[in-house]
């Protein structure tokens, strides 16, 4: 057994490095004041190929395997949890056209996606629907040559500058997904401000009224929306996030020691303290721990494993607590200093406590590792 | 007959407590959620390497042993 980056993923994990330090770390802060992520930023990103990391190079992506794609997650994680959502919600996306679409949907679709052309979005959520994800209340009637959407998303990353929405709504008596665009006639989209962490994600409120949807936009099938559309779109959510709270927390580490390491209290300087120590220890205990089941969860992906998908329930759960945890202690390490618009640990503060919330709460992870627990012990 | 095998052992080892027969209904026993689904469309196509398509998306195709083995028949039998 060898658990190791290759020279392509180090090489690769060198160019995310070098782009989150100059491009991204020396504004996040900015953009999450400013609650937005300016064009330029996104188109940089397109440019690098970044938007279409597990897009087919056939279609303009790069094509990455899952480490590569984990890697970049953790850098961009490690910077800006705003930046690295639209990476998320994106792939999740593009991910759903190239698994589930039809022909044309990807004819349609991929390349746009691939370079950055469009800007895709997630819209499961709902004003009065969350983790009970099956009792969507939007939704699609069949009328004439077209669905008709009506009913209200809320909380959609990037919904404010999508260009394409995957849309969930019942039809025909279940759950069923839709490639919704931006200027569809009836769907208005109206932007959420002053969230509590990642506030340069863009997200809005999507209210569908009366909204024609082409029939070639249905992906898959009426029933199988969420059981197979929404479930393989935020399988690879997950894992996106799971590698973005390692990153988040190491940079909590990195903050923390940097600090703690030039702050001078009682006559000695905080690294010296032991019960400091004890917070920088659990941090990088946490952080070797999350790194090994995200590496864990993308090799089972790689290898199309089934397990992958619980394996990745894991490790989004474990690394969420673990970048909870990390900048809750970050910020107690950096005291008055922390809790302060001059240093970033409040900023991660603020973004971890969304990344418990995001992709399967914290305790609808712990349910379904529980089931799975009990279907290997009690069986 | 070795494919029905491979996908009852499968569904025994992930479905707890629960002898299945070929034909009973593990949607409808209520033992299937999302995660499991995509774990079986995960298994049936890196066990038997196939592609499950969008066109597949049917209950039909996955709510028995019986069925998971007649998709993947003909599956093969494309390919």
């Amino acid at each position: 057994m060898k658990i190791e980056l290759t020279s392509e993923h180090l090489s690769e994990q060198a160019e995310y490095k070098s782009f989150v330090d100059e491009e991204v770390i020396p504004v996040a802060d900015q953009y999450d004041q400013q609650e937005r992520i300016p064009r330029e930023l996104i188109n940089k990103i397109a440019r690098l190929g970044y938007l279409g990391a597990l897009a087919p190079k056939a279609a303009g992506g790069r094509g990455m395997d899952m480490i590569t794609f984990g890697l970049l997650n953790e850098e961009l994680g490690r910077g800006c949890s705003s930046l690295r959502s639209l990476l998320t919600v994106h792939s999740m996306v593009a991910q759903t056209i190239s698994r589930w679409g039809s022909r044309w949907q990807k004819e349609r679709w991929m390349r746009r996606l691939a370079t950055g052309a469009a800007i895709a979005a997630f819209g499961l959520t709902e004003p009065d629907v969350g983790s009970d994800a099956r009792s969507i209340e939007t939704n699609a009637t069949l009328s004439g040559d077209r669905y008709v959407l009506n009913g209200n998303k809320k909380w959609i990353t990037f919904g404010q500058i999508a260009d394409l929405f995957l849309i969930f709504a019942q039809c025909e008596g279940g759950p069923a997904a839709f490639l919704v665009e931006k200027m569809s006639p009836g769907l208005s989209v109206n932007p959420i401000s002053n969230m509590l962490g990642t506030r340069a994600s863009m997200l809005a409120e999507l209210r569908f009224q009366d909204c024609p949807v082409p029939l070639e936009n249905l992906i898959g099938k009426p029933g199988f929306g969420v059981s197979h559309i929404a479930s393989s779109a935020l399988d690879c959510g997950r894992y996106s996030v799971a590698w973005g709270c390692l990153g988040l927390a190491r940079a909590c580490l990195e903050a923390s020691v940097r600090y703690a390491a030039r702050r001078k209290q009682f006559g000695g300087i905080l690294i010296d303290f032991q019960l400091i120590q004890r917070m920088i220890s659990d941090m990088i205990t946490n952080i070797r721990a999350t790194r090994l089941l995200c590496l864990h969860a993308g090799y089972l992906r790689n290898v199309s494993d089934p397990a992958a998908t619980m394996e990745t329930s894991i490790a989004k759960y474990f690394a969420s607590r673990t970048a909870s945890k990390a900048s809750s202690d970050a910020v107690q390490i950096h005291g008055a200093n922390g809790c302060s618009g001059e240093y970033q640990v409040q900023r991660y503060f603020r973004d971890a406590k969304i990344m418990e919330i995001i992709e399967g709460s914290t305790q609808i992870h712990q349910l379904n590792i529980a089931r799975q627990c009990y279907r290997e012990y009690l069986s | 007959m070795e494919i029905r095998l491979a996908v009852s052992a499968f569904l025994s080892s992930h479905l707890r407590s629960h002898e299945l027969a070929s034909d009973q209904d593990i949607f409808a026993l209520g033992l299937v959620n999302s995660l499991f689904a995509m774990q079986l469309v995960n298994f049936v196509e890196r066990e038997f390497g196939i592609t499950v398509e969008n066109e597949d998306l049917e209950i039909a195709n996955f709510n028995t042993i019986d069925a998971i083995a007649n998709l993947v028949q003909r599956k093969i039998g494309v390919s």
